[in-house]
Formats: C-alpha cells, structure tokens, sequence
C-alpha cells in the first residue's frame, strides 16, 4: 500500500501520478471528491466516462429518462441498454470501467423540492441537461448554495461552456438573465445535433472539472467558450460579473428555490 | 537513517511511479535510497526524479543486476 494506493490503483492511475501537477497526492483528491452530473445524456456520457476513469472517487447521476435507439448517435456510454434507465446504464458503464468508483443514481427529474439537499453532497455539479428550465435551476441552486458549476449546451453544430464559482465569478444569468422566450428554441427533441459535438463540449467540462478539484490551473471562470464545429472555431466570450444579476447580484431577487420560476422548460422567466 | 525502498522485479514506468508515491511520503531534505533490478530504470528514474527538482545523492552498481540510486527530496 504504497502511498495508500493498492497495486491496481498505482497501475490504474500511472498516468496521473507521473505528471508533476498531480502526482499520489493529485490523484488521492480525485478519488475523495463527489461530482455531481445532471443528465446521463450526450454531455453527461463524455463527463461520466472521463471522470470515472481519472478516478473521481463519488459520481451522482440524475437523469429520469430511459436510453432511446435514437440517443445512441451520441450517448456512448449506453451501448447493449436500450429500454434501460440512463442512470442505471451509466452506473454499468462506470462499475465496468474503474471500480473505484462509488456511483449514486438518481432516477428522478431534477426540481425544486429536491435540488438543493442533492446539490449539498458533492463538492461541484456538471450540468449536461438539455433544457432551460434545467440549466436554470441548477445555475441557481449552485448560487445559493455555493457549488461551482461546469455549464455546457449543445445545439445543431455548435456548443458553449463555461466555469461558475458562485461569488468569485459571473453565473449563468449574469450573461444571460432569463430563457429565450418559449418557441424561439426548438427543444432537443426537435433540434438536431452532430454526434460527436458533446462529446468535444462534455470532455471540456470533464477537465474543468478535474482542474478544479485539482486545484490547477486556470478555470473558465469569466469565460464562455463558443464552439463551431463547422468552421471548427472557439471563440472565448469574456463574461462580467452582473451587479443586477437576478440570484448573484448586489440585490438578488431569487434567494431561493421557489417552484414557479421554473415549471415547463419553455416558460422560465 | 535514509528511508529504504525496494523496486526489485518492478519496471518502467512503475519504478519510477512508485519512487514518487515513497518521496511524497517524506519531509524535504529527506533521503531515499531505492534497489533496482531493472536496467533502464537506472537511467529513467534519476532523470525524472530530476526533472521534478530532487537530487541524486549517487547511484552505486550492487551486482550485475542490482543498483541502489539514492535521492534527496526537493
Ligand atoms: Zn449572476
């Protein structure tokens, strides 16, 4: 038990322990930390898989949806599960993959009754959903609550991602205040969207995720990355803190979850 | 007293994986003194011990296949 790893973990994580910015004690952080993903989808199959293998050591999926033929364009961690809950699928995927790993499955839709006590277990959320309402929620329950977040969407060819720790960067709505206005967006569903585009978007998120929890080096705090698949462009937008934020500004007006604010996925604010 | 670590029938990378793991145990200043058996691990480990800013204090020939290298940590 060389530096209290086992001789499979020292072989598992070689990798990782020679690299100087990690090394035994790097890689002992990711094994104690808890990441939380929302959706086991076409952004949370890159996250799941990339974070499970580097080791993060407690990965809670929620996701209520089943796998669908159609998701498997995109959702790689699914194969052979079609009919199966995707968090089900996701937690075979990953126990398969490193054992190390302590998978918590929420079969459930994310709300406002459950997300903040869900949001309190783990030290930072990804968010791979696929709706404003989603997106919404979780940007503000990581407010309120303190939990950085890793935002990505997707869309057609194009993606966006950026980092959110709550009070030392803008969220969210600080860039955008509320959700397009309910027809203005075909809803994923309708919309649709290059295989292998989450799977760039996911594997960003998935580093800024063990970059944080490495505490290495710079974050996309501030930052919005835009992608273009098809003219293979990003773009860094520059993000500003909005002192007239609705849930981090100087006078936030959502300084808690209420219900209303994000019933169907088109009628947010 | 240097701290001891036997890597006898270990090879690369892990030799040098597991000189790491020991030397992130002790204190700065501290010396390791590591047995190998395995030739390009004489060579590989120093150098990357070096790379991360420890020292090699000497690397002594024990037997035809028997090295000990002794590092002092950064
Ligand atoms: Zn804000």
């Amino acid at each position: 038990m060389l530096g209290g790893f086992s001789e499979e973990q020292i072989r598992r994580y070689s990798r990782h322990i020679i690299l100087p910015e990690v090394g035994g004690k790097g890689q002992k952080k990711l094994l104690s930390s808890k990441v939380l993903c929302i959706g086991a989808g076409g952004l949370g199959a890159p996250i799941i898989e990339y974070l499970a293998a580097a080791g993060v050591g407690t990965l809670g999926i929620i996701d209520d949806d089943i796998v669908d033929l159609s998701n498997l364009q995109r959702q790689v961690i699914h194969g052979g599960n079609v009919g199966k809950p995707k968090a089900e699928s996701a937690k075979q995927f990953v126990n398969n993959l490193n054992p190390d790993i302590e998978v918590k499955t929420y079969i459930e839709r994310l709300n406002a009754n459950n997300v903040i006590d869900i949001f309190k277990e783990y030290d930072i959320v990804v968010d791979g959903s696929d709706n404003f309402a989603t997106r919404y929620l979780v940007n503000d329950a990581c407010v309120i609550t303190d939990t950085p977040l890793s935002h990505g969407s997707i869309y057609r060819f194009e993606g966006q991602v950026t980092t959110i720790i709550p009070h030392k960067g803008p969220c969210y709505r600080c860039l955008f205040e509320h959700a397009p206005p309910p027809g203005m967006v075909p809803s994923c569903q309708e919309a649709g969207v290059l295989g292998v585009l989450p799977g760039i978007i996911g594997v960003i998120q998935a580093t800024e995720v063990v970059k944080y929890l490495l505490g290495i080096g710079e974050l996309l705090t501030g930052r919005l990355i835009y992608y273009d698949a098809l003219n293979m462009t990003f773009d860094e937008i520059k993000m500003r803190w909005n002192k007239q934020c609705p849930v981090c500004g100087e006078e936030p007006k959502i300084t808690s979850i209420q219900e209303e604010i994000y019933g169907e996925s088109c009628r947010i604010w | 007293m240097a701290v001891e670590l036997d890597l006898k029938g270990e090879v690369c990378p892990y030799t040098f994986v597991k000189t790491k793991l020991k030397l992130e145990e002790l204190e700065s200043g501290e010396e390791l003194c590591v047995t190998f058996d395995h030739a390009p691990a004489v060579e590989n480990v120093p150098r990357s011990l070096k790379n991360e800013g420890h020292k090699i204090m000497g690397i002594e020939q024990k037997g035809e296949h028997l090295w000990i290298v002794r590092i002092r940590k950064a």
